[in-house]
């Protein structure tokens, strides 16, 4: 009974901060908009551990906030190595080939009206797919170390990035390829300065759906075979040893790095893109 | 001239629905060309070793000079294996009409309460698909509606929800499984929380965007008619939200898919689209694995057409569909 109150305490007055801090004079400042979430998330992450450890919930169920983060730091080493053999080796060589392949396939069709109109529904309608069930057969076909992660992961960034490509080459409008006519400037030319450009806000939006997916596809693909190493294979086996904790620090690492990969890629966006009005 | 003018118009639409259908079908063609050729070159070692056992002479005699050629140059110099490739029972990669023939044969010629029917492992995943959905789509709009009215809960809760977007949260799926089922949870329910949470947030981040999307002009136009903020949810909000809801809606029914299948991974495989994969990954029967992805993909393909018919048909009623 304690736990409850003392956990809707918590809340009463976490809420209660947020919501003079919400309708104050300077809500909209930097400062505040960060303040708020994480005055939410402190506020949750108190009531679970208050309500965790004073009814006794089992670690097996539910493992307090504070069990995990003595777990992150004192496995430390070895969420390292599975963060390089999973994100780096599997989802980065992953994401950079698909791209590469969907960024040729896209300059490829762009020369063919023909073919860009068929490679956009049909690239919409496999973006759509379920394409994470195609693990266990490139585990079986290339092995279990991160070549088959990454042959997945590369399958599965290829849509979306194809499609955004493709349709924003498609948008510039007459008047603004006339002008290049008039330059004298041949496809080549009119490619590289006027349509890539052009493109680059639709690639971006590919570029960062695509972010999640790579972790998704390089962590699901571990669930069908890995090297004893890796983030799928810890958090499968842990969840076979009842270990949560553990799995627990595994999913922060992916959270931390899914947000930073997608930061990066907005970042990105924000420097390449700075005259679209998006960005302005 | 009444009749020529109908069948007129009947050929131009026709026609404009085969401009946008033939270019899709025609990379459709290239892809399954391109896969039927990639059949000989990965089947080719398999193929060979097999047919050698059956008594047939290839060129490089030995198995092992055999291992260091590529699949390709195998083939060429054994040409008499090249149609064997395409009727191996345990290819690494089968052929579309392999494919095409598994599927006809796990879902019409079974019966539905066969174990072996793709039917019914189907509908063990769809269910939890659809009632997954249902709850995120429904937890979605409300989550939606507050923040959307409570400057607090916009605040503290929407950086949260767009975040989620970038966070790999499948991976929690086999946790979730084990945790409901130590609290005695199994079946449908654990599947669906997954497939419901992956649907969720997109509907959240989605109908924020919607019901936001009334301009000034209009608020001010509903305001002079002296309506209350009630009637401009129902009359304003809502009906303007309803596009932006359905392209959430798609992307969900395909989260909530993929959740339902990962979902049946770690509970060690009794049934629905992600067992088969995982059966026919473990017991190396390579056929029941493609199958099953390709039934998959055309449950997915389905059920986002059924929702871009509803969407068709919604927006025209509602006297926005021009497209």
């Amino acid at each position: 009974m304690m736990a409850y109150i003392l956990a809707l305490g918590v809340w009463i007055a976490g809420w209660w901060l947020n919501v003079r801090l919400s309708h104050s004079d300077r809500s909209d400042t930097r400062f505040y908009s960060l303040l708020i979430p994480v005055i939410f998330g402190v506020t949750i992450i108190v009531m679970w551990e208050i309500l965790v450890t004073m009814l006794e919930v089992s670690a097996v169920i539910l493992p307090p906030p504070s069990m995990i983060a003595a777990r992150f730091a004192s496995s430390l080493n070895l969420l390292w190595a599975d963060f390089q053999q999973t994100i780096i080796k599997g989802a980065m060589t992953g994401y950079v080939f698909g791209m590469i392949a969907a960024f040729a396939v896209a300059i490829l069709a762009d020369r063919s009206p023909f073919l860009t109109k068929g490679i956009l529904p049909v690239g919409a309608f496999m973006a759509a797919l379920p394409i994470v069930g195609t693990a266990p057969i490139f585990v079986k076909w290339l092995g279990s170390d991160w070549q088959s992660k990454a042959a997945v992961v590369g399958v599965m960034v290829f849509f979306p990035i194809l499609v955004n490509t493709v349709a924003g080459l498609k948008d510039t409008s007459a008047m603004q390829r006339d002008l290049m006519r008039t330059y004298g400037a041949g496809y080549w030319p009119t490619l590289l300065k006027l349509r890539i450009p052009a493109a680059l806000p639709f690639i971006f939006n590919g570029l960062k759906i695509a972010t999640t997916l790579a972790l998704i596809g390089a962590i699901v693909a571990e669930f069908f075979g890995s090297p004893t190493l890796g983030m799928g294979f810890r958090i499968s086996t842990s969840v076979g040893q009842l270990a949560l904790d553990m799995v627990w620090a595994e999913i922060i690492v992916a959270a931390i790095a899914g947000s930073t990969f997608y930061g990066l890629m907005a970042w990105l966006e924000k420097r390449v893109t700075f005259w679209h009005p998006s960005q302005r | 001239m009444r009749t020529a003018f109908v069948t007129g118009c009947a050929r131009g639409i026709l026609m404009t629905r085969l401009n946008a259908i033939i270019p899709a079908l025609t990379v459709v063609a290239v892809i399954v060309a391109f896969w039927t050729l990639c059949v000989i070159p990965m089947n080719a070692h398999l193929t060979a070793d097999q047919a050698q056992r059956d008594g047939m002479v290839l060129t490089p005699e030995a198995p092992r000079d055999r291992q260091e050629l590529s699949g390709l140059s195998l083939a060429l110099k054994n040409p008499a294996i090249i149609p064997l490739t395409y009727v191996q029972t345990r290819p690494r990669l089968p052929s579309p009409h392999q494919v095409v023939q598994e599927l006809y044969d796990t879902v019409i010629d079974k019966k539905i309460t066969s174990k072996r029917s793709l039917v019914y492992h189907g509908w063990v995943t769809l269910s939890a698909t659809l009632l997954g959905f249902v709850m995120g789509t429904t937890l979605g709009i409300m989550l939606a509606v507050g923040i959307v009215y409570s400057r607090t809960m916009d605040k503290s809760v929407m950086p949260w929800a767009i975040t989620s977007q970038t966070i790999p949260i499948l991976a929690l799926a086999p946790m979730i499984i084990v945790m409901l089922g130590a609290i005695g949870i199994q079946g449908l329910f654990p599947k669906s929380i997954i497939s419901a949470y992956l649907s969720f947030f997109p509907v959240v981040v989605g109908m924020v965007k919607g019901l936001r999307s009334p301009d000034a002009m209009q608020l001010d136009l509903l305001r002079t008619y002296g309506t209350n903020s009630n009637q401009g949810f129902w009359k304003l909000r809502l009906p303007s939200s309803i596009p932006y809801l359905f392209a959430s809606l798609k992307i969900g029914i395909s989260a909530s898919l993929v959740g339902a299948i990962v979902g049946e991974l770690p509970t060690g495989a009794r049934a629905g689209f992600g067992a088969r994969m995982l059966v026919g990954d473990q017991y190396g029967q390579p056929m029941v694995t493609w199958a099953a992805l390709f039934a998959a993909a055309i449950t997915a393909a389905m059920l986002v057409a059924i929702l871009s018919v509803i969407e068709r048909q919604t927006l025209r009623r509602m006297g926005m569909g021009a497209a």
